[in-house]
């Protein structure tokens, strides 16, 4: 029921933006994260960005699957 | 006069101005300019293909291209994968009362290039004109004539177990940039129709390996159609692998955000080809070197399984059918 | 593109597509509560990698779905009249009523217009100042927020003329009712990413310790799944019933407080009715008294009566879990894509839809 996808932040106009997904632009309601910067990544669903994406946490999930993967390579 | 009345399509004098004035400056060839009611031709006694399509496509002018472009390109499209050199074209138009003379000598004026680009001749045509709201703006039909080259066998029954199939480009252009533009989904990028002839393209594989077993152009449906129609005429399971399916980053985001296959839209400068693996490499640089095929790539190919399916290796390993497209394309927020 | 490939590699989901066949013996049961993790398991052929002792259920989460044919039946209704213009989602468009459909309705000449996003019918009603816009506000909690939005930005321009058709509905008190059916048997839920970045993870908290009936919070690449799937069988295998947390890229523990805010100052919580279900105490989202002149049924005069339709489809069964769309007589028969009979053929991610495009008889993709 939430068909979302990540794009980054390319400008901001009060409660309005502007984000990029893969080199398609387009317009997003800001409101729901106020706290939003121009460059940060963040979930929009149907023109409004729901959430900002926690890159650090990306980051340490990918990097357990990494090691993971590393492990089985060893064995 | 700006715009296009009645008068202009009911065979009198204004009918003729039209047709020297605008059809015959853009399309003028000895054929055509006999101005009988047949255009008479002399072909050797070779094997004819022979072909119609009509356009409707809504927006008319779109980023990349217009109904023009496309009426003459996806006419000599067809000629062309059937393994047939394109020689003539005719053309219909249907326009719309009110419809803008600019407009129309823009189109005309594509159309007169693409088949200059293709080596083709517009031999014949036909003009109508009918009351405002009775057609969108305007509609074209072309029929298309080739000689089908000898010692070439392109059928859709072809296809063998071991076939590789190879795309000639990104998927999916077409069909998102239309959607885009049609829909007023707010979309800024980098979108452009990929329509384009691809005659030549075929005459340069063809010339590599004239053996190519299949050779399909990809429109309405998407590569999925396509596919799915040689998976059936031949009787054969196709297997795709999703990490090597073409896609632009722009057509990809857009399928994304609407929630969309790019398999499953059109195309209208795509063909996928169907080669013995033996000679797909030498066809595959071929293409590679030639303007419409510098993304060539090796996407799938026929498999030993029984049944006509087509399936897809997706990214994580598993599989899943790749069916028939049906209904049309709806964008999805869940 | 970024926070997408790297969530669809093929080496991750090896990975933890060998770890998934040594978790577990004896079957477990998962329930994927959304459609859109439905969607892709299928898309990505996930059902074929799972060890044979895991099997997946389809759930109710799809809005499109679980909305009541009365609702389709009376947009329908409305997009007739001259001076509306409706605007959707394009998920509504082929839902069947009892005689038409708006695709049906837009191709016979009603003025129905397709919609990215609802702010979009911002714009349509600055455009059309003579015209009355009805929005289909469809969804669960991840849509609901928006629709609150888009009514203060309407109020913001002045204007007067948008209005919205509601049927959003909530999450976790469907959950409720399903765990309480004694004839589901279920070991775990997969529980929707999306949904939870608005609501955190705390409104499932009650499941594991009222049910002990664990859920792991999962996202929708197919690495965000496999890795859902483990953590989900893992806890299963334990006998462990914590709700745990697979999409922490996107969902805080407390969900979007924003968005929470907003959807407390536009709507009153309301019992609701889920077609195939039946009514489901406070599930319901529905306009407050502050947010009444939106409501296009208030304004419209309409008094609005619901029923499900439909005789012969199964859709409520197979929402819940206890019945699959291949088990239904009409599947493939008399209901297809192209003629629904209920909405799960017709929503892009309804169970039925799903099977019908994906599955093979045998039970696998291959005949």
């Amino acid at each position: 029921m939430c068909l979302a996808v990540p794009g980054r932040v390319l400008s901001i106009d009060g409660n309005m933006g502007i984000i990029e997904v893969g080199k398609i632009q387009r317009k997003v309601f800001l409101h729901l994260i106020p706290e939003v910067s121009v460059d940060d990544y963040v979930l929009m669903h149907a023109g409004c960005a729901i959430q900002t994406i926690d890159e650090l946490e990306a980051k340490t999930t990918l990097d357990i699957l990494k090691e993971l993967t590393e492990s089985e390579i060893r064995r | 006069m700006s715009t296009i009345t009645l008068s202009h399509g009911s065979g009198g004098t204004q009918s003729n101005q039209l047709i020297s004035d605008l059809f015959f400056r853009y399309f003028s060839n000895d054929i055509l300019n006999q101005m009988n009611d047949a255009a008479q031709l002399e072909i050797d006694f070779k094997k004819i293909a022979f072909t119609t399509d009509s356009f409707v496509v809504n927006p008319i002018f779109f980023e990349g291209g217009n109904i023009g472009k496309l009426a003459v390109c996806g006419t000599v499209n067809d000629l062309a994968v059937s393994g047939a050199k394109p020689l003539y074209l005719t053309c219909a138009f249907i326009i719309e009362e009110g419809f803008s003379m600019v407009d129309l000598e823009t189109i005309v004026k594509t159309m007169a290039e693409e088949a200059e680009k293709s080596g083709v001749k517009i031999v014949a045509g036909d003009t109508k004109v009918v009351e405002k709201g009775n057609v969108e703006s305007l509609y074209i039909n072309t029929s298309g004539i080739g000689v089908i080259y000898e010692n070439v066998n392109i059928n859709c029954a072809n296809a063998k177990p071991g076939d590789v199939i190879i795309v000639n480009g990104t998927i999916g252009d077409h069909g998102m940039t239309i959607l885009c533009e049609r829909n007023n989904f707010g979309f800024e990028g980098n979108l452009s129709s990929d329509c384009a002839s691809l005659n030549t393209l075929v005459d340069c594989m063809l010339e590599v390996y004239n053996g190519i077993h299949v050779i399909r152009d990809a429109t309405r449906g998407g590569i999925a159609a396509v596919l799915n129609e040689i998976s059936d005429s031949s009787n054969v399971t196709i297997a795709l692998e999703e990490n090597l399916l073409p896609i632009k980053e722009e057509v990809k985001g857009a399928a994304e955000m609407l929630g969309f296959d790019p398999l499953y839209i059109a195309n209208e400068g795509k063909l996928c080809a169907f080669v013995p693996e033996a000679q797909a490499e030498q066809v595959l640089v071929a293409m590679r070197a030639h303007p419409l095929g510098t993304n060539a790539a090796i996407i799938g190919r026929v498999t030993e399984e029984l049944g006509k399916k087509v399936y897809l290796n997706t990214v994580v390993g598993g599989k899943r059918l790749v069916d028939m497209p049906s209904g049309i394309l709806l964008p999805r927020i869940c | 593109m970024k926070f997408v490939d790297e969530f669809r590699s093929n080496e991750h989901s090896r990975i933890l597509i060998e770890s998934l066949k040594n978790l577990s013996r004896g079957q477990i049961n998962i329930m994927e509560v959304c459609g859109t993790h439905t969607m892709a398991i299928f898309r990505y052929g996930i059902r074929d990698v799972l060890p044979a002792n895991v099997t997946l259920i389809s759930g109710p989460g799809c809005p499109v779905c679980v909305t009541p044919q009365s609702y389709i039946d009376t947009a329908i209704d409305l997009s007739s009249r001259e001076d509306v213009i409706m605007a959707t989602f394009g998920d509504m468009m082929k839902v069947p009523g009892i005689k038409s459909s708006l695709l049906k309705k837009k191709a016979e000449g009603a003025d129905i217009r397709l919609v990215y996003s609802p702010m979009d019918c911002l714009a349509i009603a600055a455009d059309s100042p003579s015209k009355q816009i009805v929005f289909l506000a469809v969804g669960f909690e991840t849509t609901a927020p928006m629709t609150a939005v888009t009514a203060i930005e309407a109020r913001k321009n002045g204007l007067s003329n948008l209005f919205f058709f509601t049927a959003h509905k909530i999450v976790p008190p469907v959950m409720e009712a399903l765990v309480t059916d004694k004839e589901l048997n279920l070991d775990g839920f997969l529980l929707p990413g999306n949904v939870s970045a608005i609501i955190g993870t705390e409104p499932y908290e009650f499941l594991g310790k009222d049910f002990n009936i664990p859920g792991v919070v999962t996202g929708f690449e197919p690495v965000d799944i496999l890795q859902g799937l483990s953590t989900l069988i893992s806890l299963i295998s334990k006998k462990d019933y914590s709700i745990a947390n697979d999409y922490k890229r996107i969902v805080r523990t407390s969900g979007n407080s924003e968005a929470k805010e907003y959807m407390d100052k536009a709507f009153n919580i309301v019992d609701s009715n889920w077609r195939g279900i039946g009514k489901v105490s406070k599930s319901g989202l529905e306009f407050n008294r502050d947010f009444e002149e939106f409501d296009a049924l208030k304004h419209f005069e309409i008094s609005y009566k619901e029923y499900d339709g439909s005789s012969g489809c199964r859709c409520g069964e197979i929402l819940k879990g206890k019945m699959n769309p291949t088990q239904c007589p009409l599947f493939k028969q008399a209901c297809t894509p192209e003629n629904p009979i209920g909405s799960c053929m017709v929503s892009s991610e309804g169970t039925c839809a799903a099977y019908f495009r994906y599955y093979k008889e045998s039970g696998k993709m291959e005949e």
